[in-house]
């Protein structure tokens, strides 16, 4: 009963500090930073008065009092880059907020209750998407007046529909996940579900989609102020750019210092947005997989010398890229598979019985490598093997029945395609020839109505029969070694039961070697000659089924199989004596 | 005999539009026992529970906790004792927040329910853990940093939090490994005999409910096709499609299994 956090547990990397261990991220966070600093302290920094016009100084260029040079009308450009930051960055920060304000909140409601608020809100998004937002903005600045601000508030809600789908969409995902049920037993309202729960599960999307439409509204209202809808009276990077192109042959340079204020700006956030898109997609992984050198195999061990043995595997060691090099997820492992031998590969979750399989098959994960060892199947090397070869192997010589039979039927085609078209492409047969053999092969799986599962897309049939017609697809070129991986994890007990009977049909009519990969030692009972235990990454026994589980050897095993419950001793009910409180 | 009932179902009927996915489910659960409900998938066990909980519909019938009718009603319109009704959900992985550290997750119940301060809530945390066999300095942790079993003890911490008098366990031990498993249903067992709780224990897996159930309800397609005591329901069933059920699941024993299997056979030959 004891229970110790694992001892590897995961560093906890926050999302602030990897976005600043990105290049990118860092160099936008700074500029934002920077910005930032020189908005609140303006008044601090800004040489002189941003209005105050020195004649002298009309299109002056830069000169020890002017850094940047004089506008149109005499007035220092870096005090009005400054100040027109502030009044730039409030323009946009209007915007965003009611856009966000707006578009997160009705989100929210829309995607937790759905129906009549849902259909509502979809259509006044719908609606407000569908209206030209600068034409809305120039019909708002007639009827509203010259506020730069009401009219950035008016682009708000013309954004809100952004906010709206993105927010609505993450709801709707998040919202049947069990711990939103979990919190519902708990008692808590449905408004606290909301904030609390599924805020904080969205926010990141969010924050993402604030940085981006930050960066859309700087332009936006810029634009505005460049066709002159602004406050002359405010200084804005918009109203500058206009100023500068109205003096644009008498000095053409004073464009640019307000044209790369809002160039720099713009891309730090859509930069930082990528930032952080890049690190949530990541996850937890490291954040480069690092060029670790693959060690060059030591001199191959000779083929098995029985003609016996089709797969024989000696000290193989499978690794993935980690943090400090390679970790290693099968470690040594060795087993010899007889022809026709049904074979158990059994563990507990991350004990490395599937990396073996995968292995078997070359289809290891990205990254994954084999680091060393040898796998002989049939005579040949398989750590040696081009793709090209292993390719050729997996079609014809080692078939592979996968754990969720759902997942590896295409939805979108029917399941005869489904079966043709390898058949025509591995064994080289006419289309009308693989269909008869699909059929037949679908009826000889047990499929009562082949020709309908044949016409059948994936969701028109059951999991159990799924599974039998990738069984299907795996026999179709009779192969030497069927690698199964929880062939029936997924399924309904009795159903497994039947698909374990036609793996064994199968296996005696084609005579065939079958590695059952699983956690079930009922099914390894049920199927198995032959059985390894494994455990991190390594064989701890390997043995004949009668002889394992007649007298296991390791304790492991022993372990492993004391935690099996049957034929448990029945609980006796006794009321409790006193409602305890 | 009413008076030793805790919770009773007495004809639950569930419809999704034309579907009838549970059809007069009658059973009841006394104080401080477990009943299994035992079905392949689309048995409409999972159905049941939810409803129960109040998170999932009911079309018609009565659902009587300690004499109050609760069907329909949602956890949060629920009243007095029918709020100490308490889940614990197959994933481990899905039935906590990932933003929310272990603390907040067992803090939330009992603040949310007004059965104590934010403070006095994070007082009773410790003792929670202590309960599910969970280290102290887990309550700082995020979700993620655990194993599965760990966190379905979070869950189940969570769940002890609100002194619950029947805990509705859909599946928890099903996404567990073996060794895990085991650990996690000692825990259930020993929780029962020190807090008296009554659980549903809802499950595919007949082996794991003989382990844990005092009664056993078998359903399929909707119905309950036998209830009755764990050892004859689990050993001697009476209804074949239960014997199916018992036979269809492999045992860890070839000899055995051989023989198993050939009775399999000649059960689904006969029907």
């Amino acid at each position: 009963m004891n229970s110790s956090i694992a001892p590897a547990v995961r560093e906890r990397t926050s999302l602030v500090r990897s976005v600043l261990a990105n290049p990118t991220g860092l160099v936008a966070s700074v500029i934002l930073l920077s910005l930032a600093l020189v908005i609140i302290f303006a008044p601090a920094i800004a040489p002189f008065d941003p209005v105050k016009v020195q004649v002298f100084k009309v299109n002056a260029p830069p000169d020890a009092e002017f850094l940047l040079g004089g506008d149109g009308s005499g007035r220092d450009i870096l005090s009005r880059l400054i100040y027109g930051a502030r009044n730039t960055v409030l323009g946009a920060l209007i915007a965003v907020s009611v856009a966000g304000t707006l578009g997160v909140t009705t989100g929210l409601f829309a995607g937790y209750y759905g129906r009549l608020i849902d259909t509502i809100a979809s259509w006044i998004s719908n609606g407000l998407m569908a209206l030209p937002a600068i034409i809305v903005l120039l019909a708002f600045f007639q009827a509203l007046g010259s506020s730069i601000y009401m009219s950035m508030a008016v682009f708000g809600v013309m954004l809100s529909p952004g906010f709206f789908r993105l927010t609505r969409n993450l709801v709707q995902g998040v919202k049947h996940e069990l711990y939103i049920d979990a919190a519902r037993v708990s008692g808590l309202s449905d408004l606290r579900i909301i904030t609390q729960h599924i805020l904080l599960v969205i926010r990141a999307p969010v924050v993402i989609q604030v940085s981006i439409v930050s960066g859309i509204a700087i332009v936006i209202q810029a634009g505005l102020e460049f066709l002159g809808l602004g406050d002359a009276s405010l200084p804005t990077w918009g109203g500058m750019l206009q100023n500068a192109f109205d003096n644009l042959y008498t000095a053409p340079l004073s464009a640019f210092s307000s044209g790369l204020a809002i160039s720099l700006t713009v891309a730090s956030l859509v930069l930082l947005a990528n930032a952080i898109r890049d690190r949530m997609q990541r996850g937890d992984a490291p954040q480069r997989l690092r060029h670790l050198k693959v060690p060059v195999p030591s001199t191959s061990a000779p083929a098995p010398a029985s003609a016996d043995i089709l797969l024989e595997i000696r000290d193989l060691v499978v690794g993935y890229p980690g943090r400090d090099g390679w970790v290693n997820v099968v470690n040594g492992v060795s087993l010899s598979l007889k022809r026709g031998e049904i074979f158990g590969l059994v563990g507990e979750s991350g004990s490395g019985k599937t990396q073996t399989a995968f292995a078997v098959l070359g289809l290891l994960s990205a990254g994954g490598r084999i680091l060393s060892g040898s796998i002989y199947f049939d005579g040949q090397d398989l750590t040696r093997a081009s793709p090209s070869e292993m390719r050729r192997l997996r079609g014809r010589h080692i078939a592979y029945v996968p754990q969720e039979p759902m997942s590896n039927l295409d939805p979108s085609f029917r399941i005869g395609y489904q079966l043709v078209e390898p058949m025509m492409k591995v064994l080289g047969i006419s289309r009308a020839q693989a269909r008869k053999r699909a059929l037949e092969l679908l009826g000889h799986v047990g499929l009562a109505d082949p020709e309908r599962v044949f016409k059948s897309y994936p969701h028109q049939i059951s999991g159990g029969m799924a599974q039998r017609v990738l069984i299907a697809g795996a026999v179709a070129c009779k192969p030497d070694l069927l690698i199964a991986d929880e062939p029936t994890t997924a399924l309904d007990v009795t159903v497994q039961a039947e698909v374990l009977d036609l793996l064994r049909n199968l296996q005696a009519e084609y005579g065939m070697s079958i590695i059952i990969v699983t956690h079930n030692f009922g099914v390894v009972a049920d199927m198995c000659d032959m059985v390894a235990v494994m455990r991190n990454g390594a064989v701890v026994e390997t043995n004949a089924a009668r002889e394992l589980f007649a007298a296991p050897q390791h304790e492991y095993t022993k372990m492993l199989l004391d935690s099996v419950l049957e034929d448990s001793k029945p609980r006796t009910y006794s009321a409790p004596q006193e409602e305890l409180v | 005999m009413s008076s030793n009932v805790l919770l009773d179902c007495q004809a639950v009927n569930t419809r999704f539009g034309s579907l009838h996915v549970l059809k007069d489910v009658s059973f009841d659960i006394r104080p401080g026992e477990t009943v299994g409900l035992v079905g392949e998938s689309g048995s409409g066990k999972t159905t049941i529970g939810r409803a129960i909980l109040g998170i999932g519909p009911v079309t018609s019938g009565r659902i009587v906790f300690k004499g109050v009718d609760i069907a329909g009603q949602s956890p949060r319109e629920r009243k007095g004792d029918a709020t100490r009704i308490q889940a614990v959900f197959q994933d481990p992985y899905t039935s906590l927040n990932p933003s929310m550290t272990v603390e907040d997750c067992l803090v939330e119940p009992m603040v949310a329910r007004g059965i104590a301060g934010l403070q006095e809530a994070r007082g009773r945390v410790r003792a929670l853990l202590d309960q599910v066999a969970l280290p102290a300095d887990a309550a700082q942790r995020f979700p993620r940093e655990f194993s599965g079993g760990q966190r379905q003890r979070v869950a189940i911490a969570r769940a002890l939090a609100l002194s619950p008098k029947l805990i509705v366990c859909d599946e928890p031990v099903s996404a567990l490994d073996l060794s895990t498993q085991a650990r996690v249903l000692e825990l259930f067992i020993d929780l029962q005999q020190r807090t008296g709780v009554a659980y549903l224990f809802i499950s595919h897996d007949l082996a794991v409910v003989r382990h844990l159930a005092h009664r056993v309800a078998v359903m399929r397609a909707g119905g309950i096709v036998e209830f009755g005591d764990c050892d004859q329901v689990t050993a001697r069933p009476s209804h074949p499609y239960t014997q199916r059920l018992l036979l269809a699941a492999p045992v860890a024993d070839p000899v055995r299994q051989a023989e198993r299997r050939a009775q399999f056979k000649s059960l689904v030959a006969g029907v």
